[in-house]
């Protein structure tokens, strides 16, 4: 054996290459999230309208969405979208990939949003309706203000899961951090270096992300309830 | 006597299959304390819930001040209420939990405070004060920025006597509101209910165990079995006079 497999000369070339993609990586995952926000937010809405038929659609279209791989939904907003008849509409890759990624997270963040109001008791709700509180106003100030603080762990995680899915758009042209990587590895055959890049930057950022988010959690803990209880008596 | 403010007229509740009210008839004057006692499951909690809109009647007609509380007219026909005219009916009634209902996320003088700026649109200083001013009469006046999961049990459920007052409610409801409490908290709590039956002009119905409390500060006593109201009249018609057999036995196992 004669080659060296790694080369930290190519691994320096490569580095701001890849680096090159960060942004767009960075920028994919919250554009994703916050589109899977507002639409799970809508999810949430429409699963309360108690008409029967209505709420069966809603249901079996979410179990649909999460039920088929995000690539497969890329590859068929990006490809096969633009050639249907009527409804067909071309979008940008990054267009795509955000509407893509933000669809398939929003029925887990749907979820999410459901289980956090779930978590507000009963005793919750008919305080505010014997305080005559508006609906507006019941959610604005009673529920959400309960119901939010725990999910936020929940939200957290599913932003780093969302992460690690962004280089699936390499697959549809756009250009972050993956399709940089194997760019540079078909151009000088070399996929060591640029494809452990791409590792390290997932492993240090997911990290930092959970570590932050541990943080957050133990924060909003010491809110209200056990430890203000602790704190006081 | 003047038109009662609350009329109840034979209402029905089912739940499932079990009919828990099974025509009810009552009349709550203005001002009237109005005590429901009766054993377990006999539907008293019912009773004010449907009055709370927490429950929704099976069959009859609440009236609340010349209001149909439950039906509303639409194009000359009677329809069931939306929320719309249920918010408008039920801005005069109050009601204290068995289990507080306290706002966790809100300070004890939030508590108090956010209905009448948020729901009746008051002028937050005026609120602030009259909040403040209640939860000293409540016993409470150095816990105002406390948070609820900081107090006992009874304190809970004075700083929820004094959110319901500050609404100035016409009537007030009480669900076993010392049932949750340890033993040595009951007190407290119905010194604060007293206080409030002697100086306060609103209607108060109160459900509950404590008979001797209900028997003293109530001007009505319903005795309630089996979905109906089995007998009714002054505590002292109630307790001396009443020929009803389930009545005395009942009365009978909170005498030692």
């Amino acid at each position: 054996m004669n080659t060296t497999y790694w080369s930290w000369e190519r691994f320096f070339e490569a580095l701001p290459i890849v680096l090159d993609g960060l942004w767009m990586t960075i920028f994919l995952t919250f554009a994703s999230f916050a589109f899977a926000l507002i639409v799970g937010f809508i999810w949430t809405l429409l699963r309360r309208i108690p008409i029967k038929p209505f709420n069966w659609i809603v249901t079996w279209s979410m179990e649909f969405i999460r039920s088929t791989p995000p690539l497969v939904q890329l590859f068929f907003i990006f490809f096969a979208l633009p050639v249907i008849p009527v409804i067909g509409i071309t979008l940008s890759p990054v267009q795509s990939a955000i509407l893509g990624l933000g669809l398939h997270y929003s029925t887990y963040i749907s979820e999410i949003y459901r289980s956090g109001i779930d978590s507000v008791g009963k005793g919750q709700w008919e305080a505010a309706k014997a305080l005559n509180f508006s609906t507006m106003d019941k959610w604005k100030k009673i529920i959400l203000p309960q119901a939010i603080p725990p999910t936020v762990p929940m939200l957290g995680n599913y932003l780093i899961i969302l992460f690690k899915e962004v280089p699936l758009v390499s697959t549809i042209t756009v250009s972050e951090i993956l399709l940089l990587a194997n760019t540079y590895g078909s151009r000088n055959f070399a996929y060591l270096e640029p494809l452990t890049i791409v590792g390290i930057i997932f492993l240090v950022l997911s990290y930092a992300s959970a570590f932050l988010i541990k943080r957050l959690e133990l924060r909003l803990n010491k809110r209200f309830d056990k430890n203000a209880l602790a704190k006081s008596s | 006597m003047t038109e009662p403010i609350v009329q109840y007229r034979d209402v029905y509740k089912s739940f499932g299959d079990v009919k828990v009210l099974k025509g009810i008839n009552l009349d709550i004057h203005a001002g009237e304390k109005v005590a429901v006692i009766g054993p377990s499951g006999s539907g008293k909690t019912t009773i004010i819930r449907m009055l709370m809109t927490l429950e929704e009647p099976t069959s009859g007609d609440i009236i609340v001040s010349g209001e149909n509380l439950w039906k509303m007219e639409k194009n000359g026909k009677e329809v069931r209420a939306n929320e719309k005219h249920l918010r408008k009916v039920r801005g005069d009634i109050g009601m204290v939990f068995q289990h507080f209902n306290l706002f966790p996320h809100m300070t004890i003088l939030e508590n108090c405070m956010t209905a009448p700026i948020h729901v009746k649109k008051e002028d937050k200083h005026e609120v602030r004060e009259r909040a403040i001013q209640m939860l000293e009469r409540v016993g409470l006046g150095d816990k105002i920025d406390n948070y609820p999961s900081q107090l006992s049990g009874g304190q809970k459920q004075r700083v929820a006597m004094a959110r319901a007052v500050v609404m100035r409610p016409k009537i007030m409801l009480f669900d076993e509101v010392t049932s949750a409490l340890d033993p040595e908290l009951v007190g407290e709590v119905l010194e604060v209910i007293r206080d409030l039956a002697q100086h306060e002009d609103m209607a108060m119905v109160l459900v509950t165990h404590e008979m001797d409390f209900a028997l003293d500060i109530a001007d009505k006593v319903l005795f309630l079995d089996e979905g109906v109201i089995a007998e009714q009249g002054s505590a002292r018609d109630v307790i001396e006079h009443s020929q009803n057999e389930r009545l005395q036995s009942f009365l009978s196992r909170f005498r030692a």
